[in-house]
């Protein structure tokens, strides 16, 4: 079980999109028979690095060499990838359910007798390929008969049967029980014992120390290094993979931390809870607050907040909202009341991509107005044209498709459509994901402009340099509860680190 | 909503370009093939000619366009059930009117219940799509089937006449007025869905939930009751265009009423270049697509091409604008617009 020589090494890699940098000049090597884990927060590059990797991007300086070829390769293709000995498993089991498990192992390279499919030959195959894994299931029968952890089983031998140097599992566990992880782990030690190299993404910070050699840690489409398990106490993989170093950003900082000797609650939730998505939690935010979420990803920090907003109906506990009761039956009734909430995922749920800067930006005022009173279309430009100027928007006029502005000028469009609705409550879930400096920097001051205004803001972000310089409070979530709040003094890096890694710190 | 400017941008640029270059080209060939396409003359009192010809053919699928246009943008899917529900509108229109020498009810009674009709089958299709989200295709091959069959059984299986000449104005032409009534019916349907559309956030909703439905509920929009209206909306359009095409011939069959009339409105919506996925729309792009149909199709029988192998002819004209439109062919267009006007460059987005 020793391990190997190196049979991947990738350098220099670097990779552009829409001219954000995604990858910047990252390095990274594999040997046979280990299992090296690729953690970073979301937007670190790792699921990028995975897709130059396997052929799914282009990629646009550095090398990728394989062992036993004589020169770098370039995968233009998943299927090049296979070829050259490259295979992942991805976190959606790409099979098809409807047909055999044989079929599912074999499709596309099916054995053949005459110039029919050998179905005796490929089912006596199919069971080999599974015997390896110690999976001893009937082949003959429909991948979708069996469970999410076989059909991850069969999606793995299938990928190991095909090409056996290097296989990427990304994210394998995120839909498996502690049963079928323990098994799926199993699986991996036997294929590492065969000389295999396993790339293993993960978000899960005990599965890591459980069953991984190395670990290589991105954050921000960079390199921060490669290092071996045993050298690596959690706390301190938290401290790598949400960034420790102080940047040029240190500069903000938030003046009147704690209290301000009256109080005005603005929000407060008690016993709030989601069934599914976050178990019930108390957060209470006062008028000038922020209020930061703090967790890994998957921690329910996002949950919360849509808890909150009523973008997921809660169903258990109450929530009061400038000192009323409050139930929002749909966004509307909390834009109404006066919330706003810049969702995570900009693309998928924050921009209309195809409609102008300008109506991006009035749409949410224009929902609260109903739908007969439509804002004039003076009235429209100015509102566009007044935060076009107020937040820098680079846009080449207001009628710009948004989809065409880069990142951070599309989140600004977000902040904007948000800002014009003058909500007492705004919910920023990583409003500066992916986005440069420059208008990081911006953003984090606006934040707590709005916060000395008056407003109540929760502010949720995976980078901790961030949270550490905005907010005045902070909750800390984990496995979709709230485990505890820090507040004033407390909140240091090294309080939430050990907060979120929990358990027992190395 | 379209700029006033025309030297903004090259004209190749503007997305009315294609469908409105589409409907010249059709055209051409007739100053071509038959000189005299394009004379009208005045005979009885109305308007004759080609070109009328075409306006009054097409305005019934004019109304199923703009009707269309809507459920397409809002759910990226379409209404195939509209050809069934003209059968049905038109059908209990006359059965309501009965076949006697004078109308059973008042008339406008009976077109109100059309209009009913037209909404119910709206109403049924938009509940199953938005609040049952069944895929749009399969909630309208619903009343697909079903539409004709209902119609069928109101008439009692047979074609039934309208005697009254009143019944036919709708049709054709109210005495006095030359140019024939269809052209107003489908104006005023345009008219006043572009009014509803710009004059209310209406317009502006639907795009929105059909780009984004998730970023748009969560600016607090509600999706479902905007798709629901549009099918609603496409019901009623169906029911006006069942009315006319009934008043046409002052009588029902109601297995050729609007017969595979909701593949010409897809198609409309589509010449018009809009998008079938959904989101952005231009409803004039599907009035021009709709007229550029009715324009080949009397294209073709002003060149006597047999009405049984007309659908042929059709089906390559209609390949070949489709083609013209594809984004392939739209890229080429745009590379030699910059080639032959080097000194301008379309400015890219940032």
């Amino acid at each position: 079980m020793a391990i190997g020589k190196e049979i991947l090494k990738m350098r220099h890699i670097t990779k552009n999109f829409l001219g954000v940098r995604a990858l910047n000049n990252v390095d990274f090597t594999l040997r046979a028979g280990e299992i090296h884990a690729l953690m970073g927060e979301n937007g670190a590059g790792k699921s990028t690095l995975i897709k130059v990797l396997t052929g799914a991007e282009e990629f646009e300086s550095g090398e990728i060499w394989m062992d036993g070829i004589p020169h770098p390769i370039i995968n233009r293709s998943p299927q090049e990838a296979q070829h050259n000995g490259i295979s992942t498993v991805y976190q959606e089991i790409n099979l098809c359910p409807n047909i055999s498990v044989a079929e599912n192992l074999f499709i596309g390279r099916e054995p053949k007798k005459h110039g029919m499919i050998d179905w005796k030959t490929m089912n006596k195959k199919a069971k080999e390929a599974l015997a390896v894994l110690d999976v001893d299931i009937d082949v003959t029968i429909n991948l979708e008969n069996y469970s999410v952890a076989i059909q991850q089983m069969v999606a793995i031998a299938r990928a190991v049967d095909i090409s056996s140097k290097v296989l990427i599992l990304d994210e394998p566990t995120s839909s498996l029980n502690d049963f079928e992880v323990s098994k799926l782990f199993a699986v991996m030690r036997k294929l590492k014992e065969r000389g295999l190299g396993i790339i293993f993404v993960t978000h899960f910070l005990e599965q890591v120390y459980e069953i991984c050699d190395r670990i290589t840690v991105l954050r921000n489409g960079e390199l921060v290094g490669e290092y071996e398990v045993d050298k690596l106490p959690r706390v301190q993989l938290v401290a790598r993979m949400m960034g420790k170093d102080f940047d040029d950003l240190a500069e903000i900082k938030r003046e009147h931390k704690g209290s301000t000797g009256k109080e005005e609650v603005v929000v407060e939730a008690k016993g709030l809870g989601c069934s599914g998505k976050i178990k019930p939690f108390d957060i209470t935010v006062n008028k000038g607050d922020v209020v930061g979420l703090s967790g890994l990803l998957g921690s329910g920090r996002s949950e919360l907040a849509r808890a909150l907003y009523g973008a997921d109906r809660p169903d258990k506990g109450v929530l009061k909202f400038k000192g009323k009761r409050f139930t929002s039956r749909a966004p509307i009734d909390s834009i109404r009341a006066g919330m706003g909430f810049l969702p995570e995922n900009r693309k998928e749920e924050g921009i209309i991509a195809d409609l102008s800067v300008r109506e991006n930006i009035i749409i949410a005022l224009q929902a609260r107005q109903g739908m007969f009173k439509l804002l004039s279309r003076k009235e429209q430009e100015e509102f566009a044209d007044r935060f076009i100027d107020l937040l820098k928007i680079k846009t080449a006029d207001r009628e710009t498709p948004v989809k065409q502005l880069s990142g951070g000028n599309q989140q600004k469009v977000i902040l904007a459509r948000w800002l014009l609705t003058n909500p007492d409550f705004l919910i920023l879930d990583e409003p500066t994901r992916g986005i440069d400096v420059g208008t990081k920097t911006e953003i984090q001051r606006l934040v707590i402009k709005l916060a000395e205004e008056g407003k109540a803001i929760i502010f949720i972000s995976s980078e901790i340099e961030e949270m550490l310089r905005t907010c005045n409070r902070m909750a800390i979530l984990r496995d979709s509860s709230k485990v505890g709040e820090l507040s004033g003094d407390e909140i240091t890096q090294v309080n939430i680190m050990k907060a979120i890694a929990g358990g027992t710190t190395v | 909503m379209k700029k006033i400017s025309i030297f903004k941008k090259p004209i190749t640029q503007y997305s009315l370009f294609m469908p409105i270059l589409c409907l010249f080209l059709v055209l051409i060939v007739n100053l071509i093939q038959t000189p005299h396409f394009f004379k009208i003359t005045i005979q009885n009192g109305v308007l004759y000619g080609y070109i009328i010809d075409i306006l009054n053919r097409s305005s019934g699928l004019v109304i199923l366009a703009v009707g269309m246009t809507l459920v397409v943008a809002s759910s990226g899917g379409t209404d195939i059930s509209v050809g069934a529900v003209c059968a049905l509108a038109g059908a209990v229109c006359v059965a309501a009117l009965g076949t006697g020498e004078t109308y059973k009810m008042p008339y406008i009674a009976a077109v109100l219940l059309a209009l009913l009709i037209g909404l119910i089958c709206g109403v049924f299709n938009g509940f199953l799509v938005s609040f049952m989200k069944v895929q749009p295709m399969v909630a309208t091959l619903i009343l697909f089937t079903a539409g004709r069959g209902i119609a069928q059984l109101v008439t009692g299986s047979f074609i039934l006449y309208v005697k009254p000449k009143s019944f036919t104005y709708l049709g054709s032409f109210i005495p006095g007025v030359p140019i024939p009534t269809p052209c107003f019916v489908a104006a005023f349907v345009v008219i006043l869905t572009w009014l509803v559309l710009t004059k209310t956030s209406l317009g502006m909703y639907i795009q929105s939930v059909g780009i984004n439905s998730k970023a748009s509920f969560l600016v607090g929009l509600n999706s479902k009751v905007i798709i629901f209206l549009t099918y609603v909306f496409c019901g009623i359009c169906a029911a006006i265009a069942g009315l006319i095409s009934v008043s046409r011939t002052a009588s029902i069959d109601a297995n050729n009423v609007g017969l595979y009339i909701e593949l010409d409105a897809i198609l409309a919506v589509a010449i018009g270049g809009n998008s079938l996925a959904g989101g952005k729309f231009s409803l004039a792009g599907s009035v021009i697509g709709a007229i550029t149909i009715q324009a080949l199709t009397t294209t073709l029988y002003a060149m006597r091409v047999a009405a049984d192998q007309l659908p042929l002819y059709k089906a390559i004209v209609v390949v070949a604008i489709v083609a013209i439109q594809s984004p392939v062919l739209r890229k080429w267009f745009k590379n030699l617009t910059l080639k032959l006007a080097p000194g301008k460059p379309v400015k890219e987005a940032m």
